[in-house]
C-alpha cells in the first residue's frame, strides 16, 4: 500500500514546474511563429511598398506614390510573359503525360528495378538546378553539333528541360494520391464490363484527381518561376519572364521589377486559393 | 430472368512462383446453386474466386460456364457480378451512378438503365439514398449498394468475397438472410468465400471445404457436419476433438497412455485419428463400461450451452458441450469431479494415417446383440 502511494505521488511535484515550462514553451513557440511570419511577410510587404514609389531609382523616402509601374509591365515584358505562360503550360502537359502513367505503374506493380526507376524519377530534385542547367546546356550543344539540330536556345529545348524537372513532382503527388486507393474498385469496374482503358478513365484517374491537380499546379509554378535552367537555355528570341527581369535589372534599378514581382505573386496566390477551394491542397501536400 | 449459368472447374491449379496456392480444384456448380468455399485463411479459397473472376490466370486447369471455357476471356467480358469484402464502391459516384456503372458499360438506352437502377435500389431498399455518395452510407448500406451494383447487370455468376465480414454481428445475420432471399428469388448461381463456418452453414446449398489449396470435401452442410471426410474437416467444421493414437483390439491407445474404448470395431490397427464432436460427448458418473474416464478441469457456462474440459491423461483433454436449459439440459460438474465419457457409435469418426475415413466392421445392431 505504502509503495503504491509513493508511486502515485511524483506527478504533483512534477506538475508545478511543468506549468513554468509550458509558459516558456508557449512563449518560445510564439516567438518562432512571429519571426517566421515576419521573415515571410516583410520582404513581400517591402516589395509592394517599393512597387508604388514614384521614382526612377529606388530612393528613400520617395517623392510620391504611383501605380504607373504596374501600367509599364505589359509594354516592357509582354513577350517574356507570353513565352513563360506557354512554357509553363507545355511543361504541365508534358509532365502530366509522363508523370500520371508513371505514378499508376509504380503504384500498381512491384517489378524488378522498381526502386531504381523510382530513384531515377526523383533524382532531378536532388541536383542543384544551376548544375543541372549547365549540364543540360552542354548536352544540347553537343547534340546540336553532332546532329546539326537547333535544340539549344529553342522553345522545345526549354520545354524538355522543364518537363524533366516538373515530372518528379507529378509522379510523387500521383503516387501519394493512390496510396489509399482501393484497387478492388478497379476490379469491380472490370467485372462490370469496363475494359482496362475505361477502368483507368472512370476509376483510377478520378481517384487521382487531387494528386493530378496538385501536380499540375506544382509543375506550372515551378516552370513559371524557374530562373536557373532558363538562364542557360533561353536565347534572344526565346526569353522567359524571370530571365527578362534579370536582364532588365542589369541596366535599371527601378520599381518596375517590384511591380512585376507583386503581380506574379498575387497571380500565383490567387491560383492557389481558387484551387484550394476545390481541392483542399492542405490535404494533398503534407 | 434466369440467365444464370452452370460453372465447372476442372483441375484448376494456380502457382505463385514455386508456391501452389490452388491445387487440382474440380467442382461442378448447378445453375441457381449457392456454393460456399470455406477454409482457414491461406487455404486458396479467395484465389479460386479470383481465378473464376479472371483477375488471375490459372497455371493449369479449366473454367467453363455452361460448358464453354472462359479461361481466355478477360474479366470485363466474363459477365460476373462481384461483391468485395471492402465493397469497392466508386467513391466519386453517387449510389445510383454506382449501380448504373455496369449498365453504362453495356451502352443500353438511358431509360432502360434508369429503370433497372431504380428497380435494383428498390430491391435493396435504398431508393431514398440514390443521390448519396458511398462515404455517406453505413457499412450495411454500402454492402447493399455493392450487391445492387453486382446484380444490376444480370450476371451469369455472382461472386461474393467475404461479403459479411466487415459488418457487426447483428447486421451480418440480417444481410445473410437478405442475400440468400435475393439469390434464391433470382435463381442466381453464386460462389461465396468465407472463413466463418456458421455463415457458411447458414447460406450454402453445398459447402466446399478447402485446406492448403486442395478441396477437402464437397457436400451439403448437414452431410459434412455429420460425415466429415478427414480429420481437418472434422476439426474445422464442428470443432471436433481430435485424438491421435494406435488401435489395439477395440481400444484407442494414445501416446500418453490414455485408453479409449471405441464403439465400433475397425480392421486397421495402425496409426489412426479419432474425431468426436463436443456436442456428442456425454458426461456420466464414473463407470467402468464407459468409453473413457477423466477428471473435470473446467466448467464454462455460455448461456444456452455448458462446456466441460475433461482431462483424460497427462497430454489429453476432451471438450464436451451440451444444452444448459430444457429437457436435455446437462448436469454441471465442478472442477475435480471424476466423470466418464460416452458417445453414440455413429458419432465416432475414425481416420487412417492418410486421412481416409475408416468404417466400423461391426455395426450398431451387432454390438447390441453381443
Amino acid at each position: 500500500m505504502t509503495s503504491g502511494l509513493a508511486q502515485s505521488a511524483p506527478p504533483l511535484p512534477e506538475h508545478v514546474p511543468g506549468r513554468g515550462v509550458a509558459w516558456l514553451e508557449r512563449a518560445g513557440i510564439g516567438l518562432l511563429l512571429w519571426t517566421g511570419i515576419a521573415l515571410i511577410a516583410v520582404p513581400m510587404l517591402l516589395t509592394i511598398y517599393l512597387s508604388v514609389f514614384d521614382e526612377k531609382l529606388i530612393l528613400f523616402p520617395p517623392h510620391g506614390y504611383t501605380l504607373a509601374w504596374y501600367a509599364a509591365i505589359l509594354p516592357n515584358f509582354a513577350q517574356p510573359i507570353v513565352t513563360s505562360v506557354e512554357l509553363a503550360s507545355a511543361a504541365v502537359v508534358g509532365s502530366l503525360l509522363l508523370g500520371i502513367p508513371a505514378g499508376i505503374g509504380l503504384s500498381r506493380h512491384r517489378f524488378r528495378g522498381r526502386g531504381a526507376v523510382s530513384t531515377l524519377l526523383l533524382a532531378p530534385l536532388t541536383v542543384p538546378l544551376i548544375a543541372l542547367g549547365l549540364a543540360i546546356y552542354v548536352m544540347m550543344v553537343t547534340i546540336d553539333e553532332q546532329l546539326g539540330s537547333m535544340i539549344t536556345g529553342s522553345m522545345a529545348g526549354l520545354v524538355l528541360a522543364h518537363v524533366m524537372i516538373a515530372t518528379p513532382w507529378v509522379v510523387r503527388l500521383c503516387l501519394a494520391s493512390l496510396t489509399n486507393h482501393d484497387r478492388s474498385a478497379e476490379e469491380a469496374a472490370a467485372s462490370l464490363g469496363a475494359n482496362p482503358f475505361t477502368v483507368i478513365w472512370r476509376v483510377t484517374l478520378p481517384a487521382m484527381r487531387s494528386g493530378i491537380i496538385a501536380g499540375a499546379l506544382f509543375a506550372f509554378v515551378f516552370s513559371f518561376e524557374n530562373l536557373e535552367l532558363a538562364l542557360f537555355l533561353t536565347s534572344p528570341g526565346v526569353t522567359t519572364l524571370p530571365v527578362a527581369v534579370l536582364q532588365y535589372l542589369e541596366y535599371h534599378i527601378d520599381p518596375l521589377v517590384s511591380a512585376v514581382a507583386v503581380v506574379q505573386t498575387v497571380g500565383i496566390a490567387a491560383l492557389l486559393l481558387v484551387l484550394d477551394r476545390f481541392m483542399r491542397l492542405g490535404r494533398i501536400v503534407r | 430472368m434466369t440467365d444464370s449459368a452452370a460453372l465447372t472447374l476442372q483441375d484448376l491449379t494456380k502457382h505463385f512462383g514455386a508456391h501452389a496456392v490452388v491445387r487440382d480444384v474440380t467442382l461442378e456448380v448447378e445453375p441457381g446453386e449457392l456454393i460456399v468455399l470455406l477454409g482457414p485463411s491461406g487455404c486458396g479459397k479467395t484465389t479460386t474466386l479470383r481465378l473464376i473472376a479472371g483477375f488471375v490466370a490459372p497455371t493449369a486447369g479449366d473454367i467453363s460456364l455452361d460448358g464453354r471455357s472462359i479461361v481466355a476471356l478477360p474479366p470485363h467480358r466474363r459477365e460476373m457480378g462481384i461483391v468485395f469484402q471492402s465493397y469497392a464502391l466508386f467513391p466519386h459516384l453517387t449510389v445510383a451512378r454506382n449501380v448504373a456503372f455496369g449498365l453504362e458499360m453495356r451502352r443500353g438506352p438511358a431509360s432502360a438503365t434508369a429503370a433497372r437502377v431504380s428497380e435494383m435500389l428498390r430491391l435493396v431498399k435504398l431508393e431514398a439514398l440514390a443521390a448519396r455518395l458511398p462515404r455517406e452510407l453505413s457499412g450495411g448500406q454500402q454492402q447493399r449498394v455493392a450487391l445492387a451494383r453486382a446484380l444490376a447487370i444480370h450476371p451469369r455468376l455472382l461472386l461474393l468475397d467475404e461479403p459479411l465480414s466487415n459488418l457487426d454481428a447483428a447486421l451480418r445475420q440480417e444481410m445473410a438472410r437478405e442475400i440468400r432471399i435475393l439469390q434464391r428469388a433470382g435463381g442466381i448461381t453464386t460462389i461465396m468465400v468465407t472463413h466463418d463456418q456458421t455463415e457458411a452453414m447458414a447460406m450454402a446449398d453445398r459447402l466446399v471445404v478447402m485446406h492448403e489449396g486442395r478441396v477437402q470435401q464437397i457436400g451439403a452442410p448437414e452431410a459434412i457436419h455429420a460425415q466429415p471426410a478427414n480429420p481437418f474437416v472434422a476439426r474445422f467444421i464442428g470443432g471436433s476433438n481430435i485424438l491421435q493414437g494406435r488401435l489395439e483390439s477395440r481400444c484407442l491407445v494414445l501416446p500418453d497412455g490414455t485408453v479409449l474404448a471405441l464403439a465400433g470395431q475397425y480392421a486397421d490397427s495402425a496409426e489412426v485419428t479419432l474425431a468426436v464432436r463436443p456436442d456428442s460427448v456425454h458426461l456420466l458418473a464414473p463407470d467402468s463400461d464407459a468409453r473413457a474416464a477423466g477428471v473435470v478441469e473446467l466448467c464454462t457456462w455460455l448461456g444456452s450451452v455448458v462446456e466441460h474440459v475433461v482431462r483424460l491423461g497427462p497430454d489429453t483433454t476432451v471438450l464436451t458441450r451440451g444444452p444448459a436449459l430444457g429437457r436435455d439440459a446437462v448436469r454441471r460438474h465442478a472442477p475435480g469431479t471424476r466423470v466418464s465419457l460416452a458417445w453414440e457409435p455413429d458419432e465416432e469418426r475414425l481416420f487412417s494415417a492418410e486421412g481416409n475415413a475408416l468404417t466400423a466392421s461391426v455395426t450398431l445392431k451387432e454390438t447390441n446383440d453381443a
